[in-house]
């Protein structure tokens, strides 16, 4: 972040001030009510038996100790961090790959970079129909291609590696492209000077890779793996679209896709638990906040070592 | 990995042959375009575009193409037959989803850029106390994901009597902390303090130097700013299927229910899609430079 103008004093006559504060305050309230009230009601709630109709009682940490208990809960956590793994490793290693190639000079260069935000345009939602039918078992275009080969027809619902498979490729497919573009705009921001001195100094391309443009890019990955974390955590609409029927919520018929914001929507919504639900949101927050505070610490690091 | 520089390190595809200077330099740019980045980049963009496409040839067959195998691969002809279908269907109410969806997109979208206009200004250039610490709080809203507050808000609503209805899937997304940061990078690199000070010299307030001399400047950060938060809007999904009843899908909603097991009439299913996706494919193709743009800034100021 770059620094505020040094060359003003910090206070401004009480008109300015009046008036600043006045331009600010829609976002403030706003997300007031809207956003930093509900997380930390979240919290309050997470300590109460709590019932739609709003009658709740006091129950201190017992959701807490429930929830580690949960076997449901543990579940939904291995298949969100399983398939935020699956998705994301590949996806951030195609996409700097990718940027690299944008990067080259290229002619029509707005044209190839709509190309790979193309898939980004698209709604969750529409991705998760299109994907379950190309994923059908019995007419998916996916299953007729591996029949293709002498691979035989996958159930990709049934299984547990099978459905996360399926669910990383939609992530994959809709995230890639965009993360290359901001991985491009931070090639674009490595002075050219770098390169030109190893070359002269007779480094090699992939030499030239590892040892300047991934320790330039180093605070972007940083930023781009720790926003992929928070996407990744709340996955919710692929796997609920990829199991069609009434109970969709539950992620497979074993659960072996639930995510975690699943799990919180159907207790919530469908148990009608506010209380124990709220619980499951607010150790989302904590998981969240841990990556995001390692992340911080990260970057703070890289800035002072540079 | 890949090479990063000019194509002149690149392996040359054709044999070299002896021909005069203007037919050298034909080839030269032919064999640019071929070169292995092109036809990489090439394979990427048809990857994307495939499953849109799959999504039209689908929504342009009958349903007995589209459960037979091979799958079909072409676009067929009941497209329109498709699309009428999904119009009329009285349980989706489609045609009321993309009325409803463009309400909901176009009044958040508004009101963000409004709110980020004043705000982004505020922070880049007007003196205050608390703005260091205030702008950092901004920054970390952006860090929060607002679905974590589901069941505080769905219970917010249901006591304001919202839940249910278009307002309760619009008022939360009225401002948003990235547009106040996006705008507040671009008045700083854009607007410069010898401006303001002049319209101060010459009387004017600060609340009318922002209306008439900023606000016209911030023209270009406003539209991408504006295209991403449409965008974004009418992509959500998991709020909407959560607080809107039957009467008032929007467009994802809507999809879901066609998608979500009462219908196994996968025609209809991705004719719905297609119709879904339409609106925002237009806005991509027309504004498509623009939208790479705000995404690649975006990424920058992290």
């Amino acid at each position: 972040m770059d620094t505020l103008r040094p060359a003003r004093p910090n206070r401004g006559d009480t008109a300015e001030q009046v008036t600043a504060y006045t331009f600010i305050s829609p976002f403030f309230v706003v997300f007031a009510v809207f956003g930093l009230f509900p997380i930390l009601f979240t919290f309050w709630v997470s300590l109460h038996d709590w019932s739609l109709l709003g009658e709740h009682t006091w129950s201190g940490l017992d959701n807490y100790t429930q929830l580690l208990r949960d076997e449901n809960f543990w579940n939904a956590l291995i298949n969100t961090l399983g398939i935020f793994v699956l998705a994301t490793v590949p996806q951030l290693i195609v996409a700097l790959a990718l940027a690299q190639l944008l990067n080259q000079r290229l002619r029509a260069r707005t044209f190839w970079r709509m190309g790979v935000l193309l898939p980004n345009i698209t709604s969750v939602a529409a991705v998760g129909i299109i994907f379950t039918l190309l994923f059908a078992r019995d007419f998916g275009l996916v299953n007729w291609m591996l029949g293709q080969v002498g691979v035989g027809t996958i159930d990709w619902q049934e299984h547990r590696w099978s459905s996360w498979l399926a669910i990383s490729l939609m992530v994959d497919w809709r995230w890639t492209g965009y993360n290359a573009l901001i991985f491009l705009a931070a090639l674009q921001a490595v002075p050219k000077d770098l390169y030109e001195a190893a070359s002269m100094d007779g480094a090699s391309q992939v030499r030239q890779f590892f040892s300047i443009t991934v320790p330039m890019l180093r605070p972007t990955i940083i930023f781009v793996t720790l926003i992929s974390t928070i996407g990744g955590i709340q996955l919710f609409t692929e796997p609920l679209l990829f199991n069609s029927g009434a109970n969709a919520i539950s992620g497979g018929n074993t659960g072996q896709f639930q995510t975690l914001t699943m799990y919180l929507y159907e207790r919530a919504f469908v148990g009608q638990e506010f209380g124990y639900a709220s619980t499951v949101a607010w150790v989302m927050f904590l998981v969240i906040a841990v990556v995001a505070g390692v992340n911080a610490l990260l970057l703070r690091r890289l800035r002072t070592a540079v | 990995m890949t090479t990063h520089t000019e194509p002149v390190t690149r392996p040359v595809a054709t044999p070299p042959k002896r021909s005069t200077s203007t037919d050298r330099r034909t080839r030269v740019s032919r064999r640019r375009r071929l070169s292995p980045t092109v036809v990489i980049l090439a394979f990427v963009t048809a990857i994307s575009a495939f499953p849109l496409y799959f999504m039209l040839v689908m929504a342009s067959r009958p349903n007995e193409d589209i459960t037979s195998i091979p799958p079909p691969l072409w676009p067929g002809g009941e497209l329109w037959v498709n699309l009428e279908r999904v119009l009329d269907n009285e349980d989706v109410m489609f045609g009321q989803a993309i009325v409803n969806s463009l309400l909901v997109s176009v009044v958040a979208t508004v009101c963000v850029v409004l709110f980020s206009a004043l705000g982004g200004f505020a922070f880049a250039k007007l003196r205050f106390i608390g703005r260091a610490p205030l702008l950092a709080f901004v920054l970390a809203t952006m860090m929060v994901p607002i679905q974590l507050g589901l069941i505080p808000l769905y219970m917010l609503m249901a006591k304001i009597h919202l839940a249910g209805t278009l307002p309760a899937v619009t008022f939360p997304f009225l401002a948003s902390g990235f547009g106040i940061f996006m705008v507040r990078q671009y008045v700083i690199s854009a607007v410069p303090d010898e401006l303001l000070e002049a319209a101060k010299l010459d009387g004017a307030s600060v609340a009318r130097t922002f209306l008439w001399v900023v606000l016209p400047m911030l023209r270009p950060v406003l539209a991408v700013l504006a295209l991403l938060t449409f965008m974004e809007r009418w992509n959500d999904f998991l709020w909407p299927y959560l607080v809107l009843d039957i009467e008032h899908p929007t467009v994802q909603v809507a999809l879901s229910r066609l998608a979500g097991g009462y219908y196994t009439d996968q025609a209809l299913i991705m004719a719905g899609t297609l119709l879904g996706v339409v609106p925002l494919l237009i806005v991509f193709l027309l504004f498509g430079r623009q939208i790479v743009g705000g995404i690649m800034e975006g990424g920058l100021k992290s």
